[in-house]
């Protein structure tokens, strides 16, 4: 069964100047993931807030958990959670006010609110900042908050927008951990995010999203065949080009192309460290000293430059 | 009634925010205490009223007023900041009442009005204010500020919920309120004005309002009401149709904007 339905949405703004969705089409199956990647400005947050009942599309219909989002916002409400693209918390109130009180606004009651808050503290690892104020909080500590606040009540169809941009690597592996967690709980997850990485950990399918139209769907492993794998890239001193664009060409078994600009080697790779490790011993015994080397995984650019064949083109990220 | 139950916890939350920071409380009282204090001793010594008690009878109603006309700024604001951080989006993605949020923050800030009026009702006491209409009425007064302050609050709503900047809507709300507050007899009499803002003057609900109150604080209202217009004569009136005409006004506009916020 198909608990997110997404049919020709169209969405613009500014007196129909900018077309934010463009007959945009999605569906997500009962208990799975669909990561949702784009650029800035592709239309991901005006997709989610249609679904999650903030917004009226001008056109097109969307259904979620079977509930017309259009005609029954109220019913959608029931069953979803949200966590908005910027973290939506009371700067103000502490961790444990901010739960609290939003297990109140879903009608727990108030000993149950608490409880459900400490429970919650605990599971994101926030009890001992639980009595802090929010704006004493990282980044990485609000959007767990967030998250949890968009959790109280077990949702069974959760939107996440873009909950790791912004974090730094540890709290992008925090936030990655508890969502991994969450979708081993069964529920039905729509993620929106501007990184292939992020989409290839969390999500069951990909749907990449350009100028409000999803362009390409699959898994992840589909579209990064349709991409290509890795790319080694190496960079020397320019006397030493020719030598290194023979052993590159030699351990890919593809001709490695150069940049001459940046003196970049660089060639696709199927055997990724491995590869590495060869290229590095093989300029070792021709006595090259290499400036930089490294491994390239296929990044959303790479996804768009084959996809559509132009660089993702960003757009001015509404305010 | 969960529309009710929501709205009252949003009330709440808004209290808890004032007890994390009292600041906001301290400088709700203090500005128009200060206000009290310096009109008092500047400007009383220098204004011949010619009314028993002197200056700071009449003085203390406009204070009053001015005060409460602020609550459209504490609003506007604080619903401003809400829209900022996203707080509404998640407010309207729950399953409660589409309006409680507006609702429980205008109660919130009429709350905090009931603070800063006794404060000040205190501070003026000590300085001499004597209000004589009898304690029916002195009730009935505060009632009406109370009911002022709320009806504002709500005009305060729609320009939060409309602008799409907090620093925005402080200006916003300040070239509102400033000119309202100052176009009126609350601190000198209309009389000195031109006849242009004489007239603005004699309308504004602020006017009728600080006339109201001293009608009922005991005072004749002999401070700057051109005799024989309809607002200086019937101020109780005029001041009650305003409230009721803003808030039919202003309360459906609110909530329709929060109900389409960022459409
Ligand atoms: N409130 C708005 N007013 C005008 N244009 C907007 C508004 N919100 C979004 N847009 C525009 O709509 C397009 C899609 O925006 P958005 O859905 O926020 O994309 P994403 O979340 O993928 O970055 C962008 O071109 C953006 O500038
Ligand atoms: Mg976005």
């Amino acid at each position: 069964m198909k608990s997110i339905i997404a049919e020709e949405l169209v969405k613009t703004y500014d007196k129909g100047k900018v077309r934010a969705l463009d007959s945009l089409n999605l569906d997500v199956e009962e208990g799975t993931v669909l990561g949702v990647l784009g650029p800035n400005g592709a239309g991901k947050t005006t997709t989610v807030r249609i679904l999650s009942t903030l917004l009226r599309p001008d056109s097109g219909r969307a259904t979620v958990a079977g509930i017309d989002v259009i005609k029954n916002p109220e019913k959608v409400r029931e069953v979803i959670g949200l966590s908005g693209q910027y973290a939506a918390v009371d700067e103000i109130l502490t961790g444990y006010d901010n739960l609290v009180m939003f297990g109140e606004l879903y009608h727990l009651g108030k000993k149950n609110a608490v409880a459900r808050a400490n429970e919650l503290l605990e599971r994101f690892s926030l009890t001992e900042a639980a009595k802090r104020p929010i704006k004493t909080y990282s980044g990485g500590m609000r959007r767990r908050l967030d998250l949890a606040a968009s959790l109280i009540v077990k949702p069974k169809i959760l939107f996440l927008d873009e909950p790791t941009t912004g974090l730094d690597p540890r709290g992008r592996q925090e936030m990655w951990g508890v969502i991994q967690e969450l979708v081993k709980g069964g529920v039905t997850l729509l993620l929106t995010t501007q990184y292939l990485e992020e989409a290839d950990q969390l999500a069951d399918e990909i749907a990449v999203i350009d100028t409000g139209k999803v362009i390409a769907r699959g898994t992840s492993d589909a579209l990064k065949k349709q991409v290509g794998g890795e790319r080694l890239e190496v960079v020397v001193d320019a006397s030493n080009i020719p030598k290194t664009v023979e052993i590159v060409s030699t351990v890919s078994g593809n001709k490695a192309s150069l940049d001459e600009g940046i003196r970049m080697i660089s060639a696709p790779v199927s055997t990724g460290s491995q590869a590495l490790f060869e290229v590095l011993k093989a300029l070792d015994s021709a006595g090259i000293h290499p400036l930089d080397v490294g491994l390239k995984r296929p990044s959303l650019d790479d996804v768009f430059l084959s996809l559509t064949g132009h660089a993702a083109e960003v757009k001015e990220e509404a305010k | 009634m969960s529309a009710f139950r929501d709205t009252l916890i949003i009330t709440q939350r808004q209290l808890r925010l004032l007890t994390r920071v009292p600041e906001v409380l301290i400088f709700s009282t203090i500005q128009p205490v200060m206000f009290v204090l310096l009109f008092r001793y500047v400007f009383g010594g220098s204004i011949n009223t010619g009314q028993p008690g002197g200056y700071v009878q009449l003085l203390m109603p406009g204070i009053f007023v001015q005060t409460v006309a602020f609550t459209l700024a504490g609003t506007a604001s604080g619903l401003a900041e809400d829209m900022k951080k996203g707080l509404i989006d998640r407010f309207r993605s729950l399953p409660i009442s589409q309006s409680a949020l507006v609702i429980g923050r205008t109660l919130g800030d009429s709350l905090l009005n009931i603070v800063v009026l006794t404060v000040m009702g205190i501070a003026g006491y000590v300085v001499g204010w004597r209000p004589s209409g009898g304690l029916g009425n002195v009730a009935l007064g505060f009632l009406f500020l109370l009911f002022f302050g709320y009806a504002l609050s709500w005009v305060g709503a729609l320009v939060g919920l409309s602008a799409s900047d907090a620093r925005v809507v402080q200006n916003v709300s300040f070239i509102v309120t400033f000119p309202l507050t100052f176009l009126s007899n609350a601190f000198a009499p209309t009389t000195g004005m031109p006849r242009a803002l004489q007239y603005f003057a004699e309308w504004n609900p602020v006017s009728t309002m600080v006339a109201a109150c001293r009608e009922l604080f005991g005072l004749k209202n002999q401070f700057g009401a051109t005799a024989g217009s309809f607002p200086s004569e019937h101020p109780l009136t005029t001041s009650l149709v305003y409230m009721v005409v803003i808030m039919a006004i202003f309360i459906p506009l609110s909530l329709r904007k929060y109900r389409n916020a960022s459409n």
